[in-house]
């Protein structure tokens, strides 16, 4: 017991002053969850649109004044139907609507700039249902659960999250680890009475507590900054957050136990792990769009369970029930990472 | 010394790693204070037979008693009496001098009045009085390479083990290093020490030379150099390790 505090100490000492590491470990959640909270967003706003009439009507007005007033569209005014290449060339106008009269029925037609897709899909969207909503079909009620005014930090907090877990658990225990074998010191103490049960418990106490301090801040920002719904479900996302740490705090391990460089260990914890993580946990682009293969492989990255998780409790606000599947992937996955990086660790 | 029984005694000691015989049929006894040179070309197999006597590789044949423990079937006991330091002077460089030697005794199981004790005594023999709280990788080499013995004697060990601990430091240091082996060993303990410099094999007691996995000579450097009728260790050794086959 002595031995593992002293241990303990040691690595503490190394974290705390270590200042460089130390400052972009706590800013880095930060800055990550401010950025893609408030500044990245998958909302377009403001799509700028000309509206090409071939002869004013009462049907027609009443489309050209609700393009207007449409808070989501700016309206760039009425166009002639020569000027719309030059006006969606230049990039004037990121939409163009052609309302024709057909002996007293509007009918429309929208083109659009696909040059960003995202926005030439969203502002047809937006167009299609002002355009819609002035026919005499009663107009579809539609209702956003769960993320009502669709804010993107709702969706971009537990992808986060996933994120900066592996990449601050994975890549600072698997270097700090390897260091030791390249300085030396992981001899000293593998000569040394001590048990590698006690060499690697030590090491990873500290980085466990390292991590609950960041789950702490990075759940303070997301329920107070970023205004997600706050309920009794913490409890469960603190739990889950917590097994997900320890799994990531696993592979940081296997990955020290298998490299022998401070820098092969930087390079596969980075390339191995947070390019799938970005790519193919679900954080950005959604899995069920991806190809079949992918999908699969997207099953064995421990991040796309644990965001999903996350959207259902944090989101969703949903039981933890409905969470089972997740937890007991998670869990399975520590249990074997951790058994595998044992077995590596103590074979040496 | 008054106890005659050796602190490390090998007989036909082998490791093989696959077909590969790293360690071949060693066999030698080291003596209380002895001061006992394990020399060989690279790729001897001189890393791989410490790493047995310290414990940390199971022999694939033979035996062998450290501190008066058999080392494949107690190293754990082997681990607890002695001492290691390795060539690149390997201390944690984000921790001060103190802190250093603290964290090594307490893995050692050192009480805190002895440690108080001995880093005191240790500080005022090292000179490093005025630098107990300077970080570790702040300190120049030479002083690492002081600390670092320090560190791997601070509990006291019977054996301890210097994985070519002169490496990288200019003659002065190296001289003044010996200082300390010789010290350490005046007052009983053990040091069985790799070297690359011949003219340090001239300081044991007795020096060993490996080559290809064999022991090809053993004997006080002054009779090695009468066998082999040369005036310089750095002879015996070229003559002994030219057949050599292996290397790195």
């Amino acid at each position: 017991m002595a031995i593992l505090n002293s241990l303990i100490k040691k690595e503490a000492y190394h974290i705390l002053r270590d200042k460089r590491t130390m400052i972009i470990t706590l800013m880095m959640p930060l800055v990550l969850l401010l950025l893609f909270g408030f500044a990245i967003s998958t909302e377009v706003n403001d799509v700028r649109v000309v509206a090409i009439v071939d002869r004013h009507t009462d049907e027609t007005r009443d489309i050209v004044e609700r393009l207007s007033v449409n808070p989501y569209i700016s309206f760039k005014g009425l166009a002639s139907s020569s000027e719309v290449d030059k006006i969606l060339g230049t990039g004037y106008a990121d939409a163009a609507v052609f309302i024709k009269n057909n002996d007293g029925n509007p009918v429309s037609q929208i083109i659009v700039d696909a040059s960003n897709t995202v926005v030439a899909q969203a502002s047809t969207g937006y167009i299609r249902s002002i355009i819609s909503g002035s026919s005499s079909v009663a107009p579809t009620l539609t209702q956003t659960l769960y993320n009502p005014q669709l804010k993107s930090a709702y969706n971009f907090v537990p992808g986060i999250m996933g994120m900066i877990f592996i990449l601050i658990c994975a890549i600072m225990t698997s270097v700090s680890l390897v260091r030791e074998k390249e300085n030396g010191t992981m001899d000293l103490l593998l000569v040394s009475p001590v048990k590698p049960a006690t060499i690697i418990t030590g090491k990873l106490i500290p980085y466990f507590i390292l991590s609950c301090v960041i789950l702490f801040v990075m759940l303070t920002i997301a329920y107070t900054v970023l205004g997600l719904p706050v309920s009794s479900r913490i409890i469960d996302v603190v739990v889950i957050s917590l097994i997900y740490i320890l799994l990531s705090l696993s592979i940081g391990l296997l990955v020290s136990a298998i490299v022998n460089t401070q820098l092969t260990a930087l390079i596969v914890s980075a390339v191995a792990f947070m390019l799938p993580v970005i790519m193919l946990s679900g954080m950005i682009f959604p899995i069920d769009n991806m190809p079949t293969v992918l999908q699969w492989l997207s099953g064995i990255i421990p991040a796309r369970w644990y965001t999903q998780a996350m959207r259902k409790l944090m989101v969703q606000q949903l039981d933890l029930g409905y969470v089972l599947q997740e937890v007991v992937i998670l869990l399975s996955m520590t249990v074997l990472i951790l058994a595998i990086a044992l077995k590596k660790f103590n074979t040496k | 010394m008054e106890n005659n029984a050796p602190v490390i005694s090998v007989k036909d000691l082998t490791k093989k790693f696959g077909k590969f015989t790293a360690v071949d049929h060693i066999s030698f006894d080291v003596m209380k204070g002895e001061i006992f040179g394990f020399l060989g070309a690279n790729g001897a197999g001189k890393t791989t037979a410490m790493r047995m006597l310290c414990g940390l590789s199971i022999p694939t044949s033979g035996h062998g008693k450290v501190a008066g423990y058999d080392i494949t079937t107690r190293p754990e006991d082997v681990k607890r009496h002695i001492g290691y330091m390795s060539q690149k002077f390997s201390l944690y460089g984000e921790l001060s001098v103190k802190e250093n030697l603290k964290l090594f005794s307490s893995i050692y199981g050192v009480s805190n009045a002895d440690f108080k004790k001995r880093s005191d005594k240790l500080f005022d023999e090292l000179g490093m009085n005025d630098m107990h709280n300077t970080l570790v990788k702040d300190i120049p080499v030479g002083w690492k390479q002081k600390l670092a013995f320090a560190s791997a004697t601070i509990h006291i060990p019977e054996v301890v083990f210097l994985d070519e601990p002169t490496g990288g430091v200019d003659p002065v240091t190296r001289r003044k290093f010996w200082e300390l082996i010789y010290k350490a060993s005046s007052e009983g303990m053990t040091v069985f020490v790799t070297t690359h410099y011949l003219d340090e094999a001239e300081y044991c007691n007795r020096v060993s030379i490996m080559v290809d996995g064999h022991i090809s000579a053993l004997g006080s450097p002054t009779a090695l150099k009468n066998k082999y009728g040369s005036d310089t260790m750095d002879e015996v050794f070229r003559i002994i390790a030219k057949d050599a086959t292996r290397s790195d």
